[in-house]
C-alpha cells in the first residue's frame, strides 16, 4: 500500500511537471489554443464542396419567353452568377479559356419553337474540365434545374426521383466535414506535442538528469503521455464546442461515447506522437519526422476523400491510420447518433497501435541507441 | 616589422547586451588597450569577462556601442569587410562540416577565403604537419576527438596566412595533450611567420606564455603586462603549507580557505597546499591558522596575481557553501568499511568498438574519487554506466550496495547527479525544479518543503527566480541543490568546474570537501588536472583502459621520479606512457 502510494506520488510529480513545463510560459500557452480554434473557423468555412456563385456566361440565341424563364430560375438559385451575356458563339472559347466562366450555357434559336411544338428542346452546357469536381457538380446544379423547369411545363417522365439525405438533408459538406476536424485538428497537436516532449528533454539535457532518478520507463511513459492525452482532448473539445455553438451542426449521438473514442484516438496518436520522440535526438528532427508522417496520415484517413474510392492496397494501408478510425468514429456519433455496437469496430485497431507505440516508446526511453 | 607595430588599438569601447530579465548589461565597458604586432597576447579573465565580445568586435562581427577601435590601421566601424579579409578568427566552437572529411574541410575553407590553387598545396602540407594529421586527411571531421576537432578548426583558421589571429578559448574543454599541441602550432606560427595572436584563456599556464597579458573582469580590464610584470603583485605573499602526516590536504586547504581575512587563495598541490596570504595579517595569526603546519616561501607565478585581483575585485561573492550538516546521506549505513562503489570487469562495447575494457575499481564511503582521462577515452562512457544512464556490456557494478543491473532503480534512487551541462528544467521556477526533483524521489508532503527550505538556504537560491536566466554560478548551485535534495550516498559530477570562474571553482570544491566530510562519496570527471588535487584517489583513463588508479600521490609518483610533478605533467607522461606500451604491443603482436 505505501509503495503504491509512493509510486502514484511520484508519477504525480512527474505529470505536474509536465503541465508546468508546457502551461506556464503565456506564449505556449496560445499556442496550444490559438490554432485549433483559427483552424476550426477557417475550414469550417474555407473547406467546402458547397458551390456559391459560380460564374457563368450565356449565348441565348432563341431570346424568347422559356429561355428568359428558365434563365430566371438559374439566376435564382444564388449558386449560379452571371458574369457575361454572349452574343456569337465564338465568345465562348474565349471565357472558358480564360478562366473567367466555369461554365457557359448555349440556348439555341429554335429553343422557344421547339419547345412550343412539344419537341425535344435540346440545350448545350459547356463546362471548363479543369476543375472536373466543380464543373461536375455545377453540371448536376443545371441539370436539376432544368428538371424542375421540365416539370412546371407538365413534362413529368413516368419516374421520378426524390431524394432524401438522411444525417445531413442539405447535404451540405461543412456537416461532412467538420466533425471529421475534432479528430484530425486536435490530432496535429497531439502528436506534435508528444514527438517534441522527449526530444526536447534530449536536446536540451535534462532527460538524462530524468533517467538517474529511480522513475521507471512506465512512470516515464506515463508522465509524458497523460498531459498529451490531456491536453488533445481540450483541444478536441474547443473544437467540439466551435462546431456545435457556431456552425451549430446538430449532435446525434452520446457525448460519452464520442469522449470515449476521442480519448482512445488521443491514446493512439500519442503514442505515435511519443515513439517519434524517443527516437529523435532533436526537436528539428522529431518535428521533421512529424511532418513527413502527417501527411500520409491525413490522406489516408477518409476526411477529403473517401477511403472506398482508394486502390485496394492503400485501403489495406489505412488500417494502421488511427485517424481513419478516429474520424469514421466521431462522424458516425456525432451525425448518426451510433451507439456503442455500430462503432465498436473503430476501437480495435486503436487499441492495437496504442498497445505497439506505447510500450516501444517506453523502451527506446532508455535504449536509443546512441 | 618591428616589435612596437600596433595590431588593434582600442580606446573607450563598450558594448551593452540586453540581460535575461530585460536589464542592460555592459559586456564590454569602456577598456581601453593596445595590442602590440608580431607577439602572442592573452586576454584572461573569469567567464562572462566580456573576452568573446571584445574579440567579437575585432573581428568586425559585433558593432560597437562607443568608443573607437582600430584593427591592423584600419577603422573596423566604417569597413569591417577589409578587417576581416586580413583577420583570421576562430570562435569557441569551430564550425567544422561534420559529414566531410578532414581534406574537404580544408579545401571548403580554402575556397571560402578565395586562397589561390598553387599556393593551397604547400599551406595544407604545413598545416597537415604541424597538426599532425596527414594521416586522417580521408576520416570525416565528425569521427575525430575533441581535441583533434580543435586541431582541425586551427588549421582551417589558418588555410591563408592572416595579419592577426584571434582564437577565443580554444583550449576549453580539450584534455591537456591535445591542450599542449594545439599551443604548439601557435607557438610556432609566432616564431616562425610572426604571426600576431590574440588568445583569449581561463587556463593561466597558456597565458604565462604569452608576451603580454590582459586581465579583465565584468567588462572592464583589471591590470596588464607581461607575465613577470603581473606577478610580481604577489611578490612575497606565495608559500606552501605541508600537512601533517595522515592529513589529507584538502582538509588543511579547506581551513586556509575558510579564512579569507588572512588567506587570498589556497589550493591542494602535489600532497601540499599553495597559498597566498593576505598582505596586512601578521605572522601570529597566521600560525594559528596552519596550527603546526610548516610553511616555505614559493616563487609567485601569475594565477597567484590573477587571483589576488579578482579577489580584491569580488570580496563579497563566491562565499563558500560551508557546514551542511542537511546534506549528510538519508540512509545510514550500517557496514562503514564496505565499498560504495564496487566496478569489476566492466566493459562497454559500441559494435566493435570497446569503449571501455574491463576495468575494475572500488570507492569508499565517503570518498572524493576522480575520473581523468583525454577527450574520448571512456571516461563519460564509464561514469554513464555508474549512474545507470547507460547499461554494461559485461561486467559486475554496484552502487550503494545494490546491483545496478538488477536494482536499477532502487539504485539510482540513491544517487545524485549533477551534469556538465544546465540540465533542469529551464522555464520553471528554482523551487519549481526542487519540488518536481524531491517529488521523483519519492519526498513528498512535510519531508519535502523541509529538504527544500534547507537546499535553498544551504546554496542561497532565491525559490521564486526564474531557472534558465540565471547566472552560470547560481545555475550550477541549483544543479547541486538538485542533485542532492533526496541527501544520496553518491554524488555524480560531470565536469562540474568546465565555464565555471576560479572563485566560484575554489567555493563549489569547498562545498564538495564539505560534503565528503560528512560522509557523501563523490565521483567527478574533470579537464582541470590540478583539481585532481582534491580528490583521495583517482582514476587515470585512455583508450578505454586504466592507466593509473590511486592517490594523486601515488599517481605523481608513477609517472615518474620526480614526485613534485604537477598534477598536468603527471597526467600527460602517464598516458604517453600507456600509448607508447600499447604500440609496443601492437607492433610486438
Amino acid at each position: 500500500m505505501q509503495r503504491a502510494i509512493d509510486y502514484l506520488a511520484r508519477t504525480l510529480a512527474l505529470i505536474r511537471k509536465e503541465l508546468l513545463a508546457l502551461l506556464k510560459d503565456p506564449s505556449s500557452r496560445t499556442l496550444l489554443f490559438a490554432p485549433a480554434v483559427l483552424q476550426a473557423l477557417l475550414f469550417g468555412y474555407g473547406a467546402t464542396y458547397d458551390l456559391t456563385h459560380v460564374p457563368y456566361a450565356v449565348l441565348d440565341q432563341s431570346r424568347g419567353a422559356a429561355s428568359t424563364d428558365l434563365l430566371a430560375r438559374l439566376d435564382g438559385t444564388g449558386v449560379f452568377k452571371r458574369v457575361a451575356t454572349l452574343t456569337t458563339s465564338s465568345q465562348i472559347a474565349e471565357m472558358i479559356d480564360g478562366g473567367d466562366a466555369l461554365l457557359v450555357i448555349g440556348i439555341p434559336s429554335d429553343f422557344e419553337a421547339r419547345l412550343a411544338s412539344g419537341r425535344q428542346a435540346p440545350l448545350q452546357v459547356i463546362l471548363d474540365g479543369r476543375n472536373s469536381s466543380t464543373a461536375g457538380s455545377a453540371s448536376g446544379y443545371v441539370s436539376s434545374i432544368v428538371a424542375s423547369y421540365n416539370q412546371s411545363l407538365g413534362n413529368t417522365s413516368s419516374i421520378t426521383v426524390v431524394r432524401r439525405a438522411w444525417f445531413n438533408p442539405n447535404l451540405e459538406s461543412r456537416w461532412n466535414m467538420m466533425p471529421a476536424l475534432i479528430a484530425s485538428l486536435s490530432m496535429l497537436q497531439t502528436l506534435l506535442l508528444a514527438a517534441l516532449s522527449v526530444a526536447r528533454e534530449r536536446e536540451q539535457g535534462t532527460f538524462d538528469q530524468l533517467l538517474v532518478t529511480p522513475f521507471t520507463p512506465l512512470q516515464i511513459l506515463i508522465g509524458k503521455a497523460l498531459p498529451s492525452i490531456l491536453l488533445g482532448l481540450v483541444q478536441s473539445t474547443i473544437i467540439f464546442l466551435i462546431i456545435l455553438f457556431w456552425f451549430q451542426i446538430p449532435m446525434n449521438g452520446s457525448v460519452w461515447l464520442l469522449y470515449l473514442g476521442l480519448f482512445m484516438f488521443t491514446v493512439a496518436a500519442v503514442g505515435i506522437g511519443l515513439s517519434i520522440s524517443a527516437v529523435s535526438l532533436t526537436m528539428q528532427q522529431a518535428m521533421l519526422y512529424t511532418f513527413i508522417l502527417v501527411m500520409p496520415l491525413m490522406l489516408l484517413s477518409g476526411l477529403l476523400t473517401p477511403v472506398r474510392n482508394m486502390p485496394a492496397i492503400l485501403q489495406l494501408a489505412t488500417y494502421v491510420n488511427p485517424l481513419r478510425f478516429g474520424i469514421d468514429l466521431v462522424r458516425r456519433v456525432y451525425l448518426e447518433g451510433a451507439g456503442f455496437g455500430d462503432v465498436a469496430f473503430d476501437f480495435v485497431p486503436l487499441l492495437i497501435v496504442a498497445a505497439l507505440t506505447l510500450p516501444l516508446a517506453a523502451w527506446l526511453f532508455r535504449h536509443r541507441l546512441n | 616589422m618591428n616589435g612596437a607595430e600596433i595590431t588593434v588599438s582600442v580606446e573607450a569601447l563598450r558594448k551593452t547586451f540586453e540581460a535575461p530579465d530585460g536589464g542592460a548589461v555592459a559586456a564590454v565597458d569602456g577598456i581601453s588597450m593596445t595590442v602590440r604586432a608580431g607577439e602572442l597576447t592573452a586576454l584572461v579573465g573569469p567567464d562572462g569577462a566580456g573576452k568573446t565580445t571584445l574579440m567579437r568586435m575585432i573581428a568586425g562581427l559585433l558593432k560597437i556601442d562607443a568608443g573607437s577601435l582600430r584593427v591592423l590601421g584600419l577603422d573596423v566601424a566604417a569597413d569591417p569587410q577589409s578587417v576581416q579579409d586580413r583577420i583570421s578568427y576562430m570562435p569557441q566552437r569551430f564550425g567544422l562540416y561534420e559529414d566531410l572529411s578532414v581534406q574537404e574541410n580544408l579545401d571548403l575553407y580554402a575556397d571560402l577565403h578565395g586562397v589561390p590553387q598553387q599556393e593551397r598545396r604547400d599551406r595544407f602540407a604545413r598545416m597537415l604537419e604541424m597538426t599532425d594529421m596527414a594521416r586522417f586527411t580521408e576520416r570525416p571531421a565528425g569521427k575525430l576527438s575533441g581535441g583533434m576537432k580543435q586541431k582541425l578548426g586551427l588549421a582551417c583558421t589558418l588555410v591563408r596566412s592572416p595579419d592577426l589571429l584571434l582564437l577565443d578559448e580554444p583550449s576549453v574543454g580539450v584534455d591537456p595533450l591535445s591542450r599542449r599541441d594545439l599551443w604548439k602550432i601557435v607557438q610556432q606560427l609566432v616564431d616562425e611567420e610572426h604571426l600576431s595572436v590574440i588568445v583569449s584563456t581561463a587556463y593561466m599556464d597558456e597565458a604565462e606564455r604569452c608576451a603580454q597579458v590582459f586581465v579583465m573582469n565584468r567588462g572592464r580590464l583589471l591590470a596588464e603586462g607581461a607575465p613577470e610584470t603581473l606577478r610580481t603583485r604577489a611578490q612575497g605573499l606565495t608559500f606552501t603549507a605541508t600537512p601533517s602526516e595522515g592529513m589529507p590536504a584538502r582538509e588543511l586547504q579547506a581551513r586556509l580557505i575558510d579564512a579569507p581575512d588572512r588567506i587570498i587563495d589556497a589550493v591542494p598541490s602535489g600532497g601540499s597546499v599553495r597559498f597566498i596570504r593576505q598582505p596586512e595579517t601578521d605572522d601570529a595569526r597566521l600560525r594559528d591558522l596552519l596550527h603546526d603546519a610548516p610553511i616555505e616561501p614559493r616563487p609567485e607565478e601569475l594565477e597567484d596575481a590573477f587571483m589576488m585581483l579578482l579577489r580584491q575585485e569580488e570580496a563579497e561573492v563566491a562565499t563558500a557553501l560551508t557546514d551542511q550538516p542537511a546534506s549528510e546521506p538519508a540512509s545510514a549505513q550500517a557496514d562503514q568499511d564496505k565499498p560504495v562503489i564496487v566496478v569489476r570487469d566492466l566493459v562497454r562495447k559500441f559494435g566493435d568498438f570497446t569503449a571501455v575494457a574491463s576495468t575494475s575499481f572500488d570507492v569508499a564511503r565517503g570518498e572524493i574519487f576522480g575520473l581523468l582521462g583525454p577527450n574520448g577515452a571512456g571516461k563519460t562512457t564509464t561514469f554513464r554506466m555508474l549512474c545507470g544512464l547507460l547499461p554494461a556490456t559485461s561486467g559486475h557494478l554496484e552502487v550503494a550496495g545494490l546491483n545496478l543491473r538488477t536494482a536499477r532503480a532502487a539504485a539510482r534512487g540513491r544517487i545524485g547527479y549533477v551534469s556538465q551541462k544546465f540540465a533542469l528544467y529551464g522555464n520553471l521556477s528554482v523551487r519549481e525544479n526542487l519540488e518536481f526533483f524531491g517529488g521523483a524521489y519519492g519526498l513528498r508532503g512535510k519531508r519535502l518543503k523541509t529538504r527544500v527550505a534547507a537546499s535553498l538556504e544551504q546554496f542561497g537560491l532565491d525559490p521564486s527566480a526564474q531557472s534558465g536566466i540565471l547566472p552560470a554560478g547560481y545555475k550550477q548551485r541549483l544543479a547541486m541543490a538538485t542533485g542532492l535534495i533526496h541527501q544520496p550516498d553518491i554524488l555524480f559530477l560531470d565536469e562540474p568546474t568546465s565555464g565555471i570562474d576560479p572563485l566560484a571553482r575554489r567555493a563549489f570544491w569547498r562545498t564538495i570537501t564539505a560534503l565528503a566530510g560528512g560522509g557523501v562519496t563523490i565521483i567527478i570527471t574533470t579537464h582541470f588536472m590540478e583539481e585532481a588535487e582534491y580528490c583521495d584517489r583517482i582514476a587515470i583513463q585512455d583508450a578505454g583502459r586504466v592507466l593509473a588508479l590511486g592517490t594523486p600521490r601515488d599517481v605523481r609518483q608513477q609517472a615518474g621520479d620526480a614526485g613534485v610533478m604537477d598534477m598536468n605533467s603527471a597526467f600527460i607522461a602517464i598516458v604517453e606512457q600507456g600509448r607508447a606500451k600499447h604500440d609496443a604491443k601492437e607492433a610486438a603482436a
